[in-house]
């Protein structure tokens, strides 16, 4: 049943706000409040969500949508830490759906994943998620049935603390990221499947290769060419997927669209950052002329951190506080990782200002690091970003002089590991060598023009973890895959090859060992648990629900599961996920039983 | 079981609603919907939410070993040799997932000037012994034809193919004909990417027999050497029109059969085509 209350309110509100009906939600608009969004309503705290085809207009297309009460994004859910919510969700698709919400800590079976956690709701039902909010913060919630997501069953979920929240600001927008295609999804994923670089239209040329050899030497460019061909890699392996068939979004609109957050002069701007991307994008986010102060990370508050730029993978949030101090237009900048395309929108202290938008940067090469291999210099950590190989010709071209922007010489790193004798067979086209630590480095592509990126090291939990345990044990999972076949896996075992979950022991405290053995970036969502990430701040390591693991990179973070249940764990690039990088974790008691939990 | 009985209570519900909806304000029936529907559901199932039971653990849940069809024709294409200005196709495809495939092949030609023609087929089994390659097995059946006759012959095949290191393409194949003569063939080709979309492909393949079998105008070693080069501009990575030249000398013994019957021993051409996939 919907409320038709809650709809017409809704539909109403955007109609004003617009001065036409349309399709984006309440946020979409400058003239945004906080009250257009959606509360529990009643005594029982029930929320009414429909999922629905619509026709809507993304970039000034029509095209057919997967909405969630009649937009892309869904709604706003706005809770209250200690609320007992419920959450009806009606599906009326003719297929199956479900809505996860990610990084809320729930009874499993509300967690949202069909087949692993409940059913799904079949066409025509509704289902019931009822669960306690034991927690604060920014989130977002989507489908996890086959590839809805990407037709736009998402949307953000903010919940406010039970008490003052620690950060100050006088006002605040969701910032969701995501990526749209016009091509049918199942389309998108076969064409990866039978041309690997189908959608990369950034690959290096023989003009590149003329280019680099009269920079470099002709030497040292068949060298670098070389090296990647032996290896069959292509270096300009950045998105399986571009703005060759993306749209980016922000907030449901295209960058010509341009979504515009309104500020007057000296306040102070909470923005929520959610990538709800489904493909592959990865976004580094900037605000030309104006400093972000990172407060919080997937839902989780840290030590307030200034930054120029950051990059958020997909799934992962991030909560800025930026104050303007001028009465002028910013641009917010999200550039895809490869530079294919951008989502932008502008923060104004009026309506239809603009400033100018940034060009798109030159898209990065991997280098050998990002193979998993070991430079001459060993022990080095050094952002390759732009920088081509040099690691192989330190001497030559007088790469020491370089600017290393922000780059930290942290001693903190940790030496690199190297790989065990199992390759993890044909799904997996390569190894990592070597495995880095680069907690240190913002990513490729960033960190060396001189603006401070925030790295993972950076991040510092504002409260301590409450669970001081040394953890009795590791987990190490290698992150796998295979371009050219297009399979992705766990330890070089697609989803539908494993007999059974991964076991955790309810209340156990571990380590989970993340290695990346392939060439790109993997966003890395656990279910149901936090993974506080090892990056040496103790007991105030950063929780987070989703890793951006670089390529070679051996990340880790230690876990306690305290919810029993069926979690999923998987990389939250949609077609990874439905390529086999899946699988279920199992949090069990003494007596093997996952259920019986206490919420009270 | 619940969810039927969901379903009924649901229905009976709405329609109780839709009786009184007319006395009570919008306001007041959603709270009191609200609370009547946890009521009965508490009721008639009896169960808290949290004590779901959730399904058993299956891996069927992605689409990691999907079946896929795909079919390529990677050359198509009109020559102009003097003489004989054949067209020429070269396609295959599989039906499978990432290892295990049902693989064809065919690959052939048929000159506009006159009626003669032959082309090659196989059907071979697939799987993945590494990364990125292939071992094919199966069987393979030839056909020929001219104005006077025409004549076929089947073998067995056992193979290879796959992306070899620096980018190339290549495959190969080991036959044994069903009168028991063996030859081999091998084929590479490399993606030259001079823009994004305009591609300059190198292609080489050879054939080798062991017995000579004068009814096919094999000789035994080397048969011939096929050298080309096509150039081709990707309008979608699907459809890509090209042009190019082809160059083909036939060696040893199979080139004095061909002299024999008055053929080409060597042949050099423009060819025009297009190379599609889906």
């Amino acid at each position: 049943m919907i409320s038709r209350r809650t709809f017409l309110r809704y539909t109403v509100a955007m109609g004003a706000m617009a001065g036409v009906s349309s399709l984006l939600p309440a946020y979409a608009f400058s003239g945004f409040k906080n009250q257009d969004v959606l509360t529990p309503q009643g005594p029982d705290n029930v929320i009414d969500l429909t999922i629905s085809k619509k026709t809507i207009t993304i970039a000034g297309k029509k095209t057919r949508a997967t909405t969630i009460n009649g937009t892309v994004p869904g709604p706003l859910i706005r809770l209250r830490e200690g609320q007992d919510i419920t959450l009806r969700v009606t599906n009326k698709l003719d297929e199956d759906t479900s809505i996860h919400w990610h990084g809320i800590l729930l009874p499993f079976q509300m967690d949202g994943v069909p087949g692993v956690s409940f059913d799904g709701i079949k066409p025509g039902e509704t289902f019931e998620y009822r669960y306690p909010v034991r927690q604060s913060g920014t989130y977002w919630y989507h489908s996890h049935s086959g590839l809805q997501e990407q037709l736009g069953h998402y949307g953000p979920m903010i919940i406010d603390p039970a008490d003052n929240d620690p950060v100050e600001y006088d006002r605040e927008y969701p910032v969701v990221l995501g990526d749209w295609t016009f091509e049918d999804p199942y389309e998108v994923l076969e064409n990866l499947v039978k041309q690997d670089g189908y959608y990369n239209f950034q690959q290096r040329t023989m003009g590149e290769f003329l280019r680099d050899s009269r920079k470099d030497g002709l030497g040292s460019a068949l060298k670098n060419y070389g090296m990647f061909g032996k290896m069959r890699m292509s270096a300009t392996d950045l998105l399986d997927i571009t703005g060759a068939t993306y749209t980016h979004l922000m907030n449901g609109r295209g960058p010509d669209s341009n979504w515009t957050a309104l500020f007057k002069k000296g306040e102070k701007v909470r923005l929520r950052f959610i990538n709800a991307s489904a493909g592959t994008t990865a976004f580094d986010v900037r605000i030309p002329g104006m400093k972000m102060t990172v407060v919080q990370t997937d839902g989780q508050n840290v030590e307030p951190i200034p930054v120029d730029e950051f990059r958020i993978g997909i799934a992962e949030t991030y909560d800025v506080i930026v104050e303007p101090k001028e009465e002028k237009a910013f641009t917010i900048f999200a550039e895809s990782l490869d530079r294919s395309s951008y989502a932008r929108g502008t923060l104004a202290p009026r309506e239809g200002m603009e400033a100018p938008v940034p060009k798109l940067r030159p898209r990065p090469v991997r280098s050998m690091k990002d193979m998993g291999m070991k430079m001459d210099m060993a022990g080095m950590d050094m952002d390759e970003g732009n920088m081509k190989m040099e690691g192989m010709d330190h001497g030559e071209h007088g790469n020491m002089n370089m600017d290393h922007g922000n780059m930290q010489m942290s001693a903190k790193a940790a030496d690199p590991v190297k790989h065990g004798p199992d390759h993890h067979g044909i799904s997996a086209a390569a190894i990592a060598d070597y495995q880095f630590d680069r907690l240190d480095e913002p990513g490729i592509g960033l960190g060396n023009d001189g603006r401070k990126v925030l790295v993972y090291r950076d991040l510092k939990s504002l409260d301590p973890n409450t669970d001081e345990r040394e953890p009795g044990r590791e987990v190490e999972l290698h992150l796998t895959g295979n371009m050219e076949r297009y399979m992705w896996s766990f330890d070089g075992k697609e989803f539908h090859e494993v007999d059974g979950p991964i076991e955790f022991k309810h209340n156990e405290r571990l380590r989970l060992i993340l290695v990346n053995d392939t060439m790109m970036e993997h966003p890395i969502h656990l279910h149901g648990m936090w993974m506080e990430m090892e990056n040496g701040n103790g007991q105030y390591n950063p929780r987070k629900h989703t890793l951006l693991v670089q390529p070679g990179q051996r990340i880790s973070a230690r876990v306690t599961p305290r919810d029993k249940g069926r979690w999923a764990f998987h990389c939250h690039i949609l077609y990874h996920m439905e390529r086999g990088m899946f699988r279920v974790v199992q949090v069990a008691d003494e007596e093997g039983s996952i259920y019986g939990q206490d919420y009270s | 079981m619940d969810r039927t009985i969901h379903d009924l209570s649901q229905q009976a519900f709405e329609r109780i609603l839709s009786d009184i909806q007319s006395c009570i304000t919008m306001t007041m029936m959603k709270r009191v919907s609200t609370f009547l529907f946890t009521v009965l559901i508490v009721a008639i199932t009896g169960t808290s939410a949290f004590a779901q039971k959730a399904p058993e653990f299956s891996n069927d849940l992605m689409m990691g070993d999907k079946t896929y069809l795909f079919l390529i024709a990677d050359r198509l294409e009109y020559s102009s040799i003097s003489g004989s200005n054949p067209l020429v196709w070269d396609a295959q495809g599989y039906l499978g997932n990432s290892v295990n495939r049902f693989w064809f092949k065919a690959e052939g030609e048929a000159l506009t000037t006159e009626k003669e023609g032959e082309t090659e087929l196989q059907g071979l089994y697939s799987r993945a012994i590494g990364s990125y390659f292939d071992l094919q097995a199966g069987i393979r059946y030839d056909f020929a034809y001219n104005r006077e006759f025409n004549q076929s012959r089947a073998f067995g095949v056992i193979g290879f193919q796959g992306l070899a290191p620096y980018f190339f393409e290549v495959d190969g194949g080991l036959f044994v004909s069903e009168d028991g003569d063996i030859s081999a063939s091998f084929e590479a080709e490399y993606d030259l990417l001079l823009t994004q979309r305009l591609i300059g492909q190198p292609r080489l393949a050879t054939k080798v027999a062991v017995q000579e079998v004068e009814q096919w105008g094999v000789g035994s070693g080397f048969n011939d050497i096929q050298l080309g080069f096509r150039l081709r501009y990707e309008i979608k990575r699907e459809f890509a029109p090209y042009i190019g030249i082809s160059w083909t000398r036939k060696l040893g013994e199979t080139a004095d059969f061909s002299r024999l019957e008055g053929g080409e021993v060597g042949t050099l051409g423009l060819v025009g085509g297009v190379r599609i996939w889906f």
